[in-house]
C-alpha cells in the first residue's frame, strides 16, 4: 500500500525551516530565563562581582525597610489594575454600543494612529494638557479661574497616580480596541446578533450576552499583557507622578542607576517584587474573570432585554474623549516646538519660531539615527523569523500549540525589569552593555511578539488553494513563497513591519538597561527631561516620536498602491 | 504492491480511497484515463471527490490519507512533491494571481529556463488562443469571468502538465458560457494528447465530457 500524505505545498522535506521556530523560541527564551535568574540571585545576596558572595535575606530586609516602598508597591498595583479595567470596560461597552454602526469604523481610524504613538510621547502630552501651567487652565484662564500666572497645584503629575491612569487608559484602549477587531473576524458575532435582536434584545445587551463571552477567550492574552504592562510600567510613572510617591518600577529603576553600587541588590530584590505584583495582580484579574462570568450568567439567565439608558453616549464619550486627550495632548506639544515665546495664560505661542529645531539638531541627531537604525533592524529581523516560522507552520501542517505561543508572548507578560535586570549583568559579562547587538536583541524579545500578533491572522487567511494552484503548475516552495505569498501579503507584512518599529520606537526600560545610556533614543531622551520644564525640546522630540512611526505606517499603506500602479499602470 | 510500477499509460488509479483520520470517505475506486481521454467521477458534495483531486496532484491536507495506488504514464505519484508530479488542475475559482498581470500569470506557468523571446512567443500563443490577443498586460481583475477562466486553463496547460485534473471548474459560470467554456477545456485538452480526471456533481459536464463515469460511493 503506498500512502500519500504529502502536506499542501507538497514539500515533507521543509529541511532547516522545521526547525525555524524552535530556534525562534530558544533565541528568544534562552536569555529571558538567564535573565530571570540573573535578577534572583542577586535578590538573594549572591552577585560575587559586586561582593556578594554568600546566600542571604539582607536585600530582601534592606528593601523592606526603604521608607516608601509598601505605597509604592500599592500604587503600582492599585493603578495598573485600574486602568486595565477601565480600558477594557470602556472597550467593551463601546463595541456592544457601536458594533455594526458608522461610530465603528470612524473610532477605528481615530484610535489606529495613536496605537503607534509612544507611550511616553502621549504621556507627556497628557503632562502638558493637564499640568498648571497646561492648555486646559489656559483655557479657562484668566476669564474663569482668575490665575494670570500658573497656580501652585499638584495637577499634573499627581500625587495620586490618577494621571497616569488616564495616561494607560488613552494608551490601551486603542491597543485592546484593535485587538477585538481582530479577534471579531474568528466569533460569529453578525448572525448571534441577528439572533439575539429578533428575539428582542437591544444592541448593547445583545452584543455584551452573546458575543463577549465567545471573543473574550479571544483577547485573553492581550488583556493579561496589558495587565502586566500596566502594573510595572516605567517610562509613564516618571513622567505623570511626583518624586515623593513613586510606584515600584520607578524606584528600582532609580536603586539601578545609583552609583552606590550596594544598592544593585536591593534594585534586585524590589525586580524579584515586581515579579510578584505583576503575579498577584494577574491573580486578581482571573478572580475577576471567574466572579464576572458567574454574574453575567444569572444577568443572560434573567433576560433583561434593554441597557440603562445613556450607558453607549457613556460609552462612547469616555472613548473619544480619551482619543481626544490623547491628540490634543500631542498637538500641544508639536505647537511647543515651533514656540518661541508662549506665556501664561496665552492659549497659542505669540512669537513662532524653528530655533528649537535648528539650535538643537546636534542634540536630536544621534538619538534620531539610533532609534531609526535600531526600529529598522529589530523589525527586520523580527519580521523575517515570524515570516519563517509562519512559512514552516504551513509546510509542516504543524500549528504552534497554546504553550508555544504562551512562551512567545511571555516577554509581554513577565515584567520587564524583572529579567532586564539580570540580563545587563549578563550583557557587562559579555561585554555588549551598551553595545548594538545588546540593544537589537532587547528590542526583539518585545517587537517579535508584536509583529507575530499582527501577521499571522492574515498569513493563515490566505487562500490556500493559490499556492496549491501554484505547486501544480510546477512551483516549488520557496518559488511559492517568494512569487505568491509575499507579494499577496505585501500590505499585511508591511503593516506588521511598522508596528514593529512602532514598538521599538517606543521602548524604554530595554534601552536604558541594554543602552547602558551610551546609546540613547528619542523616547529615553524624552523622558529623561520629562521632569525638567524645557517643553520646547520635549516638543521636538515627542514630534519625532510620533512622526517615525505615522511615517512607516503610511509608506506600509502607499507602497501596495504604488506598486500596483507600476505593474498595471493607472487603471490598475 | 509497492514498488511494483504499473506499464500503462496515462492516468491510473487501483483501488484508490481516501481516509479522514482513519475513516474511508468512499469505497475504492479503480480506473484508467488513457491519453487524450477523459472520465468523470462524480458525487454529491462533501463525498471526497475534490479531496481524491487534491491527493492525485499532491496538494492533500496531511488529516486526510490516500490509499490504494495512484500513477501517470508509469511514474508512481504517491509520495513525490506537487511541482514534481505534472499534473495540471482548474478549479472552481479560476486564481489567477491578483497581483501579476495576465501575461504574467501564464509566464508563471511556463517552465523555467525559457530564453526571453520564446516566452514571450509562447504567451501571444496561448492569448491568441484564448482570443485575447493584447491582453498580456492588463490586470486580471479586469477581465469577465469567461476571459479569466479561459486564462486560468492556458496557464494549467503551458505548464505542460501530463494529466489535466478538473475541480469543477465550470460550476460557477452561467449556462451558455459554461458550455462553451467546457469545449475550450476539452478542445485544448485534447489536442495535447493528455488525460482529463473531471470530478462534478452536474450530470450536463459529464454528458459533454463523454467518457467512463464513476459514481463514488458510501463504505
Amino acid at each position: 500500500m503506498a500512502a500519500d500524505a504529502a502536506p499542501p505545498d507538497g514539500s515533507r522535506r521543509a529541511g532547516f525551516l522545521r526547525l525555524v521556530p524552535g530556534l525562534t523560541l530558544a533565541v528568544f527564551l534562552g536569555p529571558v530565563a538567564a535573565g530571570l535568574v540573573g535578577t534572583l540571585l542577586p535578590a538573594f545576596g549572591f552577585l560575587p562581582a559586586l561582593g556578594g558572595e554568600a546566600v542571604s535575606l539582607d536585600p530582601w530586609r534592606t528593601l523592606a525597610e526603604y521608607p516608601g516602598v509598601a505605597d509604592a508597591t500599592l500604587r503600582s498595583f492599585v493603578t495598573g489594575l485600574s486602568a486595565t479595567a477601565i480600558s477594557f470596560t470602556l472597550v467593551a461597552l463601546f463595541c456592544a454600543a457601536a458594533y455594526g454602526t458608522r461610530w465603528f469604523g470612524r473610532v477605528r481610524a481615530v484610535l489606529a494612529p495613536l496605537l503607534a504613538v509612544p507611550h511616553a510621547a502621549l504621556a507627556m502630552g497628557l503632562a502638558f494638557l493637564l499640568a498648571p501651567s497646561g492648555w486646559i487652565l489656559r483655557a479657562l484662564s484668566p476669564w474663569l479661574t482668575g490665575f494670570d500666572r500658573p497656580p501652585d497645584l499638584a495637577l499634573a503629575p499627581d500625587p495620586y497616580g490618577w494621571n497616569l491612569v488616564l495616561a494607560l487608559v488613552m494608551k490601551e484602549v486603542p491597543f485592546l480596541f484593535l485587538m477585538t477587531l481582530g479577534a471579531l473576524n474568528q466569533v460569529p458575532a453578525e448572525r448571534s446578533m441577528r439572533v439575539a435582536q429578533s428575539l428582542g434584545y437591544d444592541r448593547m445587551s445583545g452584543w455584551l450576552k452573546t458575543v463577549l463571552p465567545r471573543l473574550y477567550p479571544q483577547i485573553r492574552l492581550p488583556v493579561f499583557a496589558v495587565v502586566a504592562f500596566s502594573v510595572s510600567v516605567v517610562d509613564v510613572a516618571m513622567i505623570l507622578t511626583v518624586t515623593p510617591a513613586p510606584t515600584l518600577g520607578v524606584l528600582i529603576l532609580r536603586w539601578a542607576n545609583d552609583p552606590d553600587l550596594t544598592l544593585q541588590f536591593q534594585a534586585a530584590a524590589g525586580a524579584c517584587l515586581q515579579g510578584v505584583v505583576v503575579l498577584a495582580a494577574l491573580g486578581t484579574w482571573i478572580a475577576a474573570e471567574k466572579a464576572a462570568a458567574s454574574l453575567g450568567r444569572i444577568w443572560i439567565r434573567r433576560g433583561a432585554r434593554r441597557m440603562p439608558a445613556g450607558l453607549n453616549a457613556a460609552a462612547l464619550g469616555g472613548l473619544c474623549g480619551a482619543a481626544l486627550l490623547g491628540v490634543l495632548g500631542l498637538v500641544g506639544l508639536t505647537i511647543w516646538s515651533f514656540a518661541r515665546r508662549w506665556r501664561f495664560p496665552d492659549a497659542l505661542p505669540s512669537e513662532w519660531s524653528l530655533a528649537n529645531w535648528t539650535r538643537r539638531a546636534d542634540q536630536l541627531a544621534e538619538p534620531l539615527m539610533t532609534t531609526v537604525w535600531l526600529g529598522l533592524a529589530s523589525a527586520a529581523i523580527a519580521l523575517v523569523l515570524v515570516l519563517l516560522c509562519l512559512e514552516a507552520e504551513q509546510r509542516t501542517g504543524r500549528r504552534p500549540t497554546n504553550r508555544a505561543l504562551w512562551l512567545l508572548y511571555t516577554p509581554l507578560i513577565v515584567p520587564q525589569v524583572a529579567f532586564l535586570f539580570g540580563a545587563q549583568i549578563l550583557l557587562v559579562g559579555g561585554g555588549l552593555d551598551g553595545h548594538w547587538i545588546g540593544l537589537v536583541w532587547a528590542h526583539l524579545l518585545f517587537v517579535l511578539p508584536y509583529i507575530f500578533l499582527s501577521l499571522s491572522d492574515p498569513y493563515r487567511a490566505l487562500d490556500s488553494r493559490y499556492a496549491r494552484a501554484a505547486a501544480c503548475l510546477g512551483a516549488g516552495p520557496w518559488r511559492i513563497f517568494g512569487r505568491v505569498k509575499l507579494p499577496m501579503l505585501l500590505r499585511p507584512i508591511l503593516i506588521a513591519f511598522a508596528v514593529g518599529f512602532a514598538v521599538s520606537v517606543g521602548e524604554y526600560l530595554p534601552t536604558v538597561f541594554a543602552g547602558a545610556g551610551r546609546l540613547t533614543t528619542l523616547t529615553t531622551e524624552a523622558v529623561a527631561l520629562a521632569g525638567g520644564g524645557d517643553r520646547r525640546t520635549i516638543g521636538t522630540l515627542v514630534v519625532l516620536q510620533g512622526v517615525l512611526p505615522l511615517a512607516l505606517f503610511a509608506l506600509a499603506a502607499v507602497t501596495p498602491v504604488l506598486m500596483r500602479r507600476a505593474t498595471f499602470g493607472r487603471e490598475g | 504492491m509497492t514498488g511494483s510500477l504499473p506499464e500503462s499509460e496515462g492516468l491510473v488509479l487501483r483501488d484508490a480511497s481516501i481516509a479522514l483520520r482513519g475513516a474511508p470517505l468512499f469505497a475504492p475506486i479503480t480506473l484508467t484515463v488513457a491519453p487524450g481521454r477523459t472520465a468523470t467521477i462524480m458525487g454529491p458534495s462533501g463525498s471526497g471527490k475534490s479531496t481524491l483531486l487534491s491527493a492525485i496532484c499532491g496538494t492533500l491536507d496531511p488529516v486526510f490519507a490516500l490509499s490504494g495506488m495512484v500513477s501517470l504514464n508509469g511514474r508512481a505519484l504517491a509520495g513525490l512533491p506537487a511541482q514534481y508530479r505534472r499534473t495540471g488542475i482548474l478549479f472552481q475559482d479560476d486564481l489567477l494571481f491578483p497581483h501579476l498581470s495576465v501575461g504574467d500569470n501564464l509566464a508563471f506557468g511556463l517552465p523555467q529556463g525559457l530564453s526571453r523571446s520564446d516566452r514571450r512567443a509562447r504567451i501571444e500563443t496561448a492569448l491568441a488562443d484564448a482570443g485575447l490577443t493584447g491582453f498580456a498586460g492588463r490586470d486580471p481583475a479586469t477581465l469577465s469571468g469567461g476571459q479569466r477562466a479561459r486564462v486560468a486553463c492556458l496557464r494549467a496547460l503551458l505548464a505542460e502538465p501530463e494529466a489535466l485534473l478538473l475541480d469543477e471548474p465550470f460550476s460557477k459560470l452561467d449556462a451558455d458560457l459554461r458550455a462553451r467554456f467546457r469545449q475550450f477545456v476539452f478542445e485544448h485538452a485534447a489536442g495535447r494528447g493528455i488525460p482529463v480526471l473531471l470530478v462534478t456533481h452536474d450530470p450536463d459536464d459529464a454528458a459533454s465530457a463523454g467518457g467512463e463515469v464513476i459514481m463514488l460511493r458510501d463504505i
